[in-house]
């Protein structure tokens, strides 16, 4: 359960070696309630020395679960599986590709690849999620969204595109849970830094990882909204969505 | 929640038609309105309905619920049954010789006092608020402010029947041994759906009170110990805001019931007025060092600096909050948890004062009681010695000082009240409740599929 301090005792996280997953456990963790958590991911080395990560920080349980986005006929495995071993309090969506966008634009199949990983894969979790959590009476899903899911942009127009579909998804789906006991907090970072951004240059209000573990943290118990991380970029990007498209196009962002 | 929410309705007790009871979906909480979770509610209204949809309650089991002034999560059961027991609300005649009194689960302590008081009679044990259910009452063994004296309500229930785990009724008397896994068992132990009581000759509907206030804690304890043995009902109020020697400074109140002759109007029942109700909306927040420190030190300066003696209502005595309906959500949004500890060591007490005014926590209300011999339930609360109980807001820091408490009370040996609990470790209740295997014995026994299940219960391992 969810205490009444917004600290949670069991959490799944699908795409669970990315660098906000983790800052995000170790942050539940520091609040000394978490009891189980289901770490889902693409197996391998990584997903080994998260799970070890996670057990030596105290947590008592800890499963690993083979999780790719790109087989969608498994996700109910996986997350039945979860279920299956009790309660699930918090379910964590933050796998996801941010690709070269030159790359992609030249090859359509494998744009079509991104938006299966990134929406796609989004779709069919989150509402399988959305299901147990349902019959559970209780529980919060926390997803990844990003504040380019807020305006298309040149630069990254595929990924861009897949966020924003991700965004109106969770955003509606929070919407329908009301009265659930369930909710949907949609999480919109601008530049983060950590393995999906590495080499490239830090946008101005860029954060770290443990910045966005904090607000997830911290918005557990209000019911479905939406934040930013940072908090300024709400009105950073509230501006910039009411650009008209001439000036916003001659913006190098 | 509203009325047109909670309309979905649940198969259970509904499918084959024998239980005309639909179960609505609705979101609850405690009376500290944190942490809220959805289950199927219904209202059964006769032992019968109360056992058939025990029996067909699924998955995710069933829980009683009273008047939901637990301030956490005991009455709650996300994802499955609740069962509301406002409907179980027979009362018996009071036999005019021995005081016995039985009543249904449901209940309340005010319509009981309501009925007793102008006949002679009140309740053995009351907690701060009237508005309690009897069964609720008796789940949680509530305490009042004669626990020195008459120790929990279990020590005056002569005899209570429940629906156990396999949907059977059985009648339980305090010579057997099952009979105290249900104090203290925060309904885990089965729906008691009737209870007789043995209530106490009160010859007026006043009480004399003796109000002393205290310039320091050490004061505050000695006084609060001095009352204990003149007066029958005695508690003190702290200000966990004052810093220095003044932290600790309270006002100690005793209390007996009046005499007929002092009294004047002997038989009127008085339970006092029943006051505005609080604003609906109240910002987060609202409650902070601030406006708290300004509170506490008008209630102080307000208590008379010499002792004195005075006559009240049973209401404003014993249920000083009930006159403003719906307080609870003074505390804003976000909500607030009560922390309740009991302990033998009074340093314990010092230390965790200490710790409340160093941080500043903004402690409306902080109560401090002494307790009696602890009763016979496993998993009951009072425990000889000290018990305090603070309100306190929700806020970010909130988490880390009540752990801090609670360290301070375990290093004593103590423990905190499940009945304010949401948010304790469930390792420290191992640690805090000694008897608890002996409690899972005899509600394995009571109920071995552990088909009663609530929040409390799965947060803590129950
Ligand atoms: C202002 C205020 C002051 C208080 N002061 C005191 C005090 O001085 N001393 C004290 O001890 N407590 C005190 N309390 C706490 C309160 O007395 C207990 O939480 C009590 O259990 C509330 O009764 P309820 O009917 O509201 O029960 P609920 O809150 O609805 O339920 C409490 C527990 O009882 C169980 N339960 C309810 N009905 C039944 C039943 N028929 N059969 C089996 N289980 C049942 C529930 O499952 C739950 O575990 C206070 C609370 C408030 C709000
Ligand atoms: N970093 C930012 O600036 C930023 C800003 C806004 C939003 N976000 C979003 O935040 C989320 C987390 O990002 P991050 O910054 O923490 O990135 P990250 O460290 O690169 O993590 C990405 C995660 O996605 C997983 N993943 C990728 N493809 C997968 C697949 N096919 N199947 C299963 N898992 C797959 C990766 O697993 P492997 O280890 O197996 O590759 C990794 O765990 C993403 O949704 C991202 O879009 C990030």
């Amino acid at each position: 359960m969810i205490n009444a301090l917004g600290a949670p005792q069991s959490v799944l996280v699908l795409g669970a070696t990315s660098d906000i997953a983790r800052a995000t456990i170790e942050r539940f963790a520091g609040a000394g309630r978490l009891q189980r958590v289901v770490l889902a991911g693409r197996s391998g080395a990584g997903l080994d020395a998260e799970v070890e990560r996670v057990r030596s920080s105290g947590v008592p349980v800890v499963e690993a679960s083979a999780f790719d986005a790109r087989d969608r006929a498994g996700h109910e495995r996986v997350i039945a599986g979860a279920f299956g071993g009790g309660d699930v309090d918090v379910v964590l969506i933050s796998f996801g590709v941010l690709p070269d966008e030159n790359q992609v634009r030249a090859d359509p199949l494998a744009a079509a690849d991104i938006v299966d990983v990134n929406y796609t894969a989004v779709v069919t979790t989150l509402l399988a999620c959305a299901n147990h959590l349902r019959a559970q009476g209780h529980g919060v899903i926390v997803v990844l969204s990003s504040a380019s899911a807020v305006r298309g942009r040149a630069s990254n127009a595929v990924y861009g595109s897949t966020k924003a579909g991700v965004d109106a998804l969770a955003c509606g789906i929070g919407d329908a849970l009301c009265g659930t006991g369930v909710s949907v907090v949609v999480v919109r970072p601008g530049f983060v830094r950590t393995r999906m951004t590495a080499g490239l240059r830090p946008a101005p209000l860029a954060v770290d990882p443990q910045d966005v573990a904090e607000v997830i943290a911290k918005n557990l118990t209000g019911g479905s909204r939406t934040v930013w991380v940072p908090a300024a970029m709400a009105w950073v990007m509230r501006v910039l969505a009411v650009l008209p498209r001439p000036a916003f196009r001659r913006l190098s962002i | 929640m509203s009325a047109a929410r909670a309309t979905e309705s649940n198969g259970a007790g509904t499918t084959d038609g024998r239980h005309p009871i639909a179960a609505t979906r609705e979101e609850l909480t405690g009376w500290g309105r944190a942490a809220p979770t959805v289950a199927h509610v219904a209202a059964p209204s006769a032992a019968d309905d109360v056992a058939g949809l025990v029996v067909e309650s699924g998955s995710r089991g069933v829980i009683a619920r009273g008047l939901g002034r637990s301030y956490g999560d005991a009455a709650q059961n996300a994802g499955g049954m609740v069962l509301r027991l406002g409907g179980l609300d027979r009362i018996s005649p009071v036999d005019p010789i021995t005081g016995l009194v039985t009543c249904g689960a449901g209940v309340s302590v005010d319509r009981l006092i309501r009925e007793a008081l102008p006949r002679g009679w009140f309740v053995p044990v009351t907690p701060g608020t009237r508005q309690v259910s009897l069964g609720g009452a008796l789940a949680a063994d509530v305490h009042g402010k004669n626990h020195h004296r008459d120790g929990s309500i279990s020590a005056h229930v002569t005899s209570l029947t429940l629906v156990d785990g396999r949907g059977a009724l059985r009648t339980l008397t305090p010579s057997e041994e099952l009979f105290w896994a249900v104090p203290g068992g925060m309904g885990l132990t089965g729906v008691v759906v009737e209870l007789t009581m043995r209530l106490i000759r009160a010859q007026s509907s006043r009480m004399q009170v003796d109000t002393t206030r205290t310039t320091s804690l050490d004061e505050t304890m000695a006084v609060l110990e001095e009352s204990d043995r003149t007066s029958r009902y005695t508690v003190a109020w702290v200000d966990c805001l004052a810093r220095g020697p003044a932290m600790g400074r309270g006002v100690v109140t005793a209390g007996d019931h009046a005499p007929a002759d002092a009294a004047g109007d002997a038989t009127a029942p008085s339970l006092g007025r029943r006051g505005m109700p609080a604003p609906p909306w109240v910002p987060s927040g609202a409650l902070n060092p601030h406006t708290v420190g300004v509170f506490n030190d008008a209630y102080y300066l307000m208590a008379p600096r010499t002792p004195r003696r005075s006559l009240e209502s049973v209401g404003s005595f014993f249920h000083p909050l009930d006159v403003v309906p719906g307080w609870n959500r003074l505390y804003g949004a976000r909500g607030f948890v009560q922390h309740q500890f009991a302990v033998e060591d009074p340093q314990c007490v010092r230390r965790v004062v200490s710790l409340l005014s160093r941080r500043r926590a903004p402690t409306l209300l902080c109560v401090l009681k002494r307790f009696g011999p602890a009763g016979r339930g496993p998993l009951s609360f009072p425990s000889s010695g000290w018990t305090l109980a603070v309100d306190l807001p929700v806020s970010d820091s909130l988490g880390s000082l009540l752990d801090a408490m609670d360290e301070v009370v375990l290093a004593s040996g103590g423990r905190v009240y499940l009945a304010k609990d949401a948010r304790l470790r469930p390792e420290s209740l191992v640690q805090m409740y000694p008897r608890l295997d002996e409690w899972r014995f005899l509600r394995d026994e009571l109920d071995p599929e552990h088909v009663f299940q609530s929040d409390l219960a799965r947060r803590l391992h129950l």
